[in-house]
């Protein structure tokens, strides 16, 4: 009955060489499998090497051992079917927001008056209406990363990497945040791993939470979460909610990770 | 009544304390010159030894009166340009190559260091054996002077591109030329333009430079000609002429980089 998962993951690990030519493991070996249309969520400790499980599924550095595979293709480099949001906007300084979203058409050279309708739709699901002529240092850290997720989804991945996008954030900003993503997700019909230090934004965003241990990371634990899929920001306070959050805690707690 | 006057004193206040440049720099000029005066006559001092302000106004009236200054300051700006020029071009190429390429950083880095420790002015008699009396001459040495500058700056601002943004552009799968042209070179336009705005300032040094070992022609030749005939009240007119030539350079350089770095922190450009 299960489908074929989309992304499989089987023994990864990634070992760096530090400078006195030791063999340090930062990661793994992980092991997961990710069906379409989930949203996975991935929670640990910091330096566990969450955003470098990240940063391998989307082909941007090389693994030590193990298999990821997409589509039952392996992955060997950056995928045209994956969208990538950063931990910082990383937009251009030079090119309005408008151009911003349009890099990924622009490195495609795809043609621009099309590509540029599709940024003026994508800068309007992020709730950036009128904003495409301004420049990245007249935006605030939020509507930065708005136009961040907009680029990711430009050309219209299967996957998105999310990497702690909104770490960086106000408390408030990052609630609003939170739900427009969950609702970007829940409309389109794209499968979301979302990296956070924080456990209840991992409950409330993923379909699945992926608890990794300290350095290097293994997987503590995976969670169904169970909670309805039209979640508000008063589910945060709920008794079911709180049952996520405590069994996560309880890791890190099992693991000396929290005092 | 006395309301309004308040406001108005604290107004005209509150100006002086943000723009004092505005009151302060032509005041301390006019008591610079006027102190300079006073002391020449004061003391005797002879004309050709240090000449009075007055004195220096007269040369500078006559000189642009005459064309002679302005026919000569041509000349030098021309070389002076023409050598940045070459070495923007030189530097940029050059400096792209080596940012890109560890091949030819190795190849290429030892001749540089060879030619940027050896004292450039030295080199200049060797230029008139080779290009001659000529504007060619100087425009060489003020392009060496010029390069340099502009060649450690490209390299030092291509090298420090946010890694994120690489990682970006190779997220979106950008060939190595793309990732140059869309993010490591409009990334690096702060510190280049900070090496421009040296290398244009050099590039007069260098041209004043050549003219000093040998020319028909220029303000760096009009000082030498002067200088003979002890006529220094007319040295310290070309002097004027040069710094009215630099502070012009600049503030083009200035209004440029405001155009084209529109979007970078002003403030946290390097250098000037």
């Amino acid at each position: 009955m299960t489908p074929t998962p989309l992304i499989q993951i089987a023994g990864l690990e990634k070992r760096y060489r530090s400078r006195d030519g030791s063999l340090t493991q930062a990661l793994g070996p992980v092991s997961l499998d990710i069906a379409q249309r989930e949203f996975i969520t991935i929670v640990g400790p910091s330096g566990c090497g969450k955003s470098t499980l990240l940063k391998l599924i989307a082909g941007l550095i090389e693994r030590s051992t193990g298999v990821i595979r997409m589509g039952g293709r392996e992955i060997t480099g950056p995928q045209p079917d994956i969208g990538v949001v950063f931990q910082s906007p990383v937009l251009l300084p030079w090119r309005n927001a408008i151009e911003n979203v349009m890099l990924p058409a622009t490195v495609q050279k795809l043609d621009p008056a099309r590509s540029r309708e599709r940024a003026q739709q994508l800068l309007g699901l992020v709730g950036l209406h009128d904003v495409a002529a301004k420049y990245p240092n007249e935006l605030s850290g939020g509507m930065q990363q708005r136009v961040a997720i907009a680029r990711a989804l430009m050309h219209d991945p299967a996957v998105l990497l999310m990497d702690e996008p909104f770490g960086a954030l106000d408390a408030m900003t990052r609630e609003t945040m939170n739900l427009e993503i969950r609702r970007l997700w829940a409309e389109s019909a794209k499968t979301v791993l979302f990296v956070t230090h924080s456990i209840p934004e991992a409950v409330f965003l993923g379909t699945r939470v992926l608890v990794l241990s300290s350095r290097p990371g293994c997987v503590a634990d995976v969670m169904d979460v169970d909670l309805p899929a039209q979640r508000s920001l008063d589910l945060i306070s709920s008794d079911a909610f709180g049952v996520f959050t405590r069994r996560i805690r309880q890791h890190f707690k099992a693991n000396g990770m929290i005092e | 009544m006395s309301t309004s006057t308040n406001t108005g004193t604290n107004t005209s206040n509150s100006w002086l304390r943000e723009r004092p440049e505005i009151v302060f720099v032509p005041l301390i000029f006019v008591l610079v010159m006027g102190a300079w005066e006073a002391v020449i006559h004061g003391f005797e001092v002879p004309l050709y030894v240090v000449p009075p302000p007055s004195a220096i106004w007269r040369s500078l009236v006559n000189g642009i009166s005459s064309g002679l200054f302005l026919s000569n300051g041509w000349v030098t700006l021309s070389e002076a340009l023409l050598g940045f020029a070459w070495a923007a071009v030189a530097g940029i190429v050059l400096g792209s190559a080596i940012a890109q390429s560890r091949f030819v950083e190795r190849v290429l880095y030892p001749y540089l260091i060879a030619i940027q420790t050896t004292p450039k002015v030295a080199i200049a008699p060797l230029f008139i054996i080779w290009f001659g009396f000529g504007i060619t001459s100087k425009v060489i040495m003020a392009g060496i002077v010029a390069f340099f500058p502009i060649l450690v700056n490209v390299i030092a601002g291509l090298r420090s591109t946010d890694v994120q943004r690489i990682e970006l552009m190779r997220s979106l799968r950008a060939s190595r030329w793309q990732i140059f042209c869309m993010v490591k070179l409009p990334s690096a336009m702060p510190m280049i333009f900070a090496g421009l705005h040296i290398a244009v300032i050099f590039s007069v040094l260098g041209a004043i430079v050549g003219e000093f070992v040998g020319s028909r022609k220029g303000l760096g030749n009009l000082i030498l000609q002067m200088n003979i005939n002890l006529d220094t009240s007319g040295v310290f007119a070309v002097l004027v002429c040069l710094s009215v030539i630099g502070i012009t350079l600049h503030l083009v350089m200035h209004w440029l980089q405001r155009k084209v770095l529109f979007w970078a922190d002003q403030n946290q450009i390097p250098g000037v």
